[in-house]
């Protein structure tokens, strides 16, 4: 039965074929534009360390003032003062933690004498490769007593360990930033989740990576540059050590629920416990966000791309309706055949399968259009300047979806014009024309 | 020209102008609400920032020994590279509009009050306003004697014993509106700072519209940190020329240090709008692919009418209807249709745009855009109908006296 329907619904199409080929070209180009961006969120928003995303958390203290008037009062970006987050590092309530922030420093290279050049990383403490999972090529990250004697240790990614070292070992050799020498201890195999979840999350969260990672009491020891918003309030200057100024991101691993419940506690007794020093005058309200409930927190998805994806969302919408009004008008046209085959005996049911087996092959038709016009899509976008654009890929998962949301768009659009059709009475229409 | 069998006629296709009333007024909402979106991108992209833009080119110098005497270095590195060929005058600064690096302060009108605003700064040597090419309107440059070190290393304490500031005049309208700003104190810092001058226009690094994108303060303060970025005026012929020849004049002048970025002031525009560009690309695209789905669709099911009813056009030729009657009657429907969904339409704007409001940070749909969206979907509707509506006219009266 399907394939007499399938035959008549490609006999159909090849009588109006200009009227067909609009049909599979609307939802075509509905189905492309969709999946171009349904695709780029499905990438964007992959956990970026799957196997630990669980267990890690990023706690959240409010250290403004009392007086919301002040415009420059920071909004909760999430930052910490290098004294909460010191204060909350070494209490060590939590299986790990770690303080960190953005940094870059010149770097002169080892070998022939070419121009010192300036590179990108990542200021913190001991627990951050471990917590993070951060897999090492060779060596490893450095200790907390490390952390506390300011030492002058580095561990590279791999990128900058070629780029100053060629193949040759690196753990053991010594690298001048800035103007200190620093002893490698490790080198990264090419680590750079994406987004980067550890950082403050801006526009460029994506695509970003770190070089080098060095411990952040030495940073702030030797004055290296610092990356990343610092928003002070009072009167207190734009000191890094203030308890007045907010720069640093705080994670802490929690390997149980139990566990989170505790820290949550702790977190309050923190808060009611520095009040007593005048400190953190806001009523005590702490939050503990998991990784990804983080990253929506903070918007790691640009608007722009959410904009865009409502904008397809829409776009499909009309494109819809389009082919609904399109194909009410074919089968009401042929409201004369589809009476003379009810008065021959068909049903409702078999008139209404006949005309959705007609708007699945355009559905059909429009999917194949809507995949290649989503490749192209994605191509487009992977052209972009921006650090997600090479993450723009289509794999199997949404392929299949490409081809279901073209199924069923089609069907869709069919389902009110195929009812309409099937009510039309046996015999009557022949009679009228 | 009568109506009533014309709405008659459409009572009888509910459904299917149903469809097409939905699908218009649903164009006509998205449409409306991307112009606007478009206007307002669009209308950033051109923002003045005050500056002499064709004639400005800049590179970041970032030393690596700390600790020596970095505004001695500075002015050694100004006196080389105004000897340059081609600079008319060079300057060291800490941040241009576009650059980011955004040092913003909450602005008080009272020694350790509430801030009214928050500014960006700007430091620089001495010949800012005359490098960079911006307009004084009032008051006077800085003296000689007002400058001091910024105080990088001092957790920039500059700021608290600073003498003197040229703001923007889009500032001294938001803290002394209707009032002479000049001579005013502010305090930025701890201390008080006097204004003695404002300039017409001066963007902020990173543009930010719900805070005042010409919210800036000019200070008298030599930039003392490692990092420095030196700005040259030249011609726009020569600006290529100039970044290459102060690329190795500072290299060869201090090979201790990197030199990054160097580039013109246009191409540091274009990065910083890249975005948006792409952004408006896109935007313009969609709008196009809905207006042109909403034509096919209006045009196919205009003509899919036309061929249905060719008998009943034939009878009222027969009977006396001229041609232009008949193209009259297809583009009055059309019209009604279209206005239809126009009508509903404009309401599911101004939802859409509530809708948009709360999700991201838009404006409110500016009124123009609506009757806009609204005449560009009438004209589209009667250019889509207009072949349909030609093969309408053009059934010859005896097709009235053949059946079927």
């Amino acid at each position: 039965m399907f394939r007499y329907y399938a035959t008549i619904a490609a006999h159909h199409l090849r009588r109006n074929k200009a009227l067909g080929v609009l049909m599979v070209l609307v939802i075509g180009l509905g189905i492309g534009a969709s999946m171009t961006m349904i695709t780029v969120f499905h990438v964007l928003s992959g956990d970026p360390l799957p196997d630990r995303s669980a267990q890690l958390f990023v706690p959240q203290i409010d250290p403004r003032p009392l007086d919301h008037g002040r415009p420059s009062a920071p909004s909760t970006d999430g930052n910490f003062t290098w004294p909460d987050a010191m204060n909350l590092l070494h209490a060590a309530r939590a299986d790990r933690q770690a303080a960190m922030t953005g940094g870059a420093v010149p770097v002169r290279p080892v070998q022939g004498d070419g121009l010192p050049f300036y590179e990108t990383g990542r200021y913190t403490t001991a627990d951050f490769f471990a917590m993070f999972g951060a897999p090492f090529l060779s060596g490893t990250g450095w200790t907390a007593q490390d952390d506390e004697r300011h030492a002058r240790v580095v561990v590279l990614n791999r990128t900058l360990s070629r780029k100053l070292f060629g193949e040759a070992p690196a753990v053991g050799r010594t690298v001048r930033l800035k103007d200190s020498d620093f002893r490698v201890v490790g080198v990264l195999d090419d680590w750079q989740p994406q987004p980067q979840f550890y950082a403050q999350i801006d526009k460029r969260s994506f695509g970003r990576s770190d070089q080098f990672f060095l411990p952040l009491q030495t940073a702030l020891d030797l004055k290296l540059d610092f990356v990343g918003s610092l928003s002070c309030w009072g009167n207190g200057g734009d000191a890094r050590t203030s308890d007045q100024c907010t720069w640093l991101q705080f994670w802490v691993e929690l390997d149980s629920a139990a566990k989170a419940d505790a820290y949550r506690e702790f977190l309050s007794g923190y808060w009611r416990e520095q009040q007593a020093h005048g400190r953190l005058l806001r009523k005590a309200d702490p939050h503990l966000y998991g990784l990804m409930a983080w990253l929506i927190r903070q918007h790691v998805i640009p608007d722009d791309l959410r904009l865009q994806l409502s904008l397809s969302m829409g776009f499909l919408l009309v494109c819809m309706l389009n082919v609904m009004g399109l194909l009410l008008a074919t089968f009401l046209r042929r409201g004369g055949e589809i009476s003379v085959r009810r008065a021959l005996g068909a049903r409702r049911r078999d008139i209404f399968l006949q005309l959705g087996v007609e708007s699945s092959v355009i559905g059909l038709a429009g999917g194949l259009l809507g995949l290649l016009v989503a490749l192209l899509g994605l191509w487009s976008v992977r052209q972009r300047p921006d650090g997600y654009a090479q993450l723009a890929h289509m794999d199997a998962g949404m392929l299949l979806a490409t081809f279901a949301l073209a199924v069923l768009a089609g069907v869709l659009a069919g389902l009110l014009p195929a009812w309409r059709a099937c009510r039309i009475a046996p015999a009557l229409q022949l009679k009228t024309q | 020209m009568p109506h009533s069998p014309l709405l008659a006629s459409l009572g009888r296709h509910k459904l299917p102008v149903l469809l097409m009333v939905m699908q218009v007024a649903l164009t006509c909402a998205i449409v409306c609400n991307v112009a606007a979106i478009l206007g307002h991108r669009i209308s950033q992209l051109g923002l003045p920032s005050g500056v002499a833009e064709n004639e400005l080119v800049m590179l970041e110098s970032i030393s690596i020994d700390a600790g020596t005497d970095t505004l001695a270095r500075h002015q050694a590195d100004l006196a080389a590279l105004r000897e340059l060929p081609g600079v008319r005058s060079a300057m060291a600064v800490d941040a241009l509009p576009f650059s980011g690096n955004n040092w913003s302060n909450g602005i008080a009108l009272t020694p350790g009050g509430d801030a009214q605003v928050t500014a960006s700064a700007y430091t620089g040597t001495q010949g800012e306003l005359d490098t960079l090419g911006l307009h004084l309107v009032a008051g006077r440059d800085f003296l000689p004697e007002e400058y001091l070190p910024e105080g990088s290393a001092q957790d920039w304490a500059g700021i608290n014993h600073v003498p003197s500031t040229i703001v923007t005049r889009a500032l001294a309208n938001q803290l002394f509106p209707g009032q002479d700003p000049l001579g005013k104190v502010i305090y930025p810092g701890d201390g008080p700072v006097r204004i003695v001058g404002v300039v017409d226009h001066l963007l902020r690094p990173v543009l930010d519209e719900s805070a005042g994108n010409e919210y800036a303060t000019l200070l008298p303060m030599l930039p003392d940190g490692g990092n420095v970025l030196y700005v040259m005026r030249t011609t726009p012929q020569q600006r290529e020329q100039v970044l290459q020849r102060a690329m190795a004049r500072l290299a060869q002048l201090d090979g201790n240090r990197v030199l990054r970025r160097p580039q013109t002031f246009a191409q540091l525009r274009e990065d910083y709008f890249r975005r948006d560009r792409t952004m408006i690309g896109l935007l313009l695209a969609a709008a196009g692919a809905l207006l042109l789905v909403t034509a096919a669709g209006i045009a196919g099911l205009a003509s899919f009418w036309v061929q249905q009813r060719r008998r009943s056009i034939g009878i009222r030729r027969a009977v006396g209807a001229t041609r232009r009657d008949i193209l009259r009657y297809v583009q009055v429907e059309n019209f009604l249709i279209v206005s239809g969904g126009i009508a509903l339409g404009v309401t599911l704007a101004y939802a859409l745009n509530v809708l948009l409001m709360q999700h991201y940070a838009l404006q409110r749909l500016p009124l123009m855009y609506v009757p806009a969206g609204a005449l560009a979907l009438w004209l589209l509707g009667q250019l889509a109908v207009l072949g349909p509506a030609r093969k309408a006219a053009s059934v010859p009266p005896v097709v009235a006296t053949r059946s079927g």
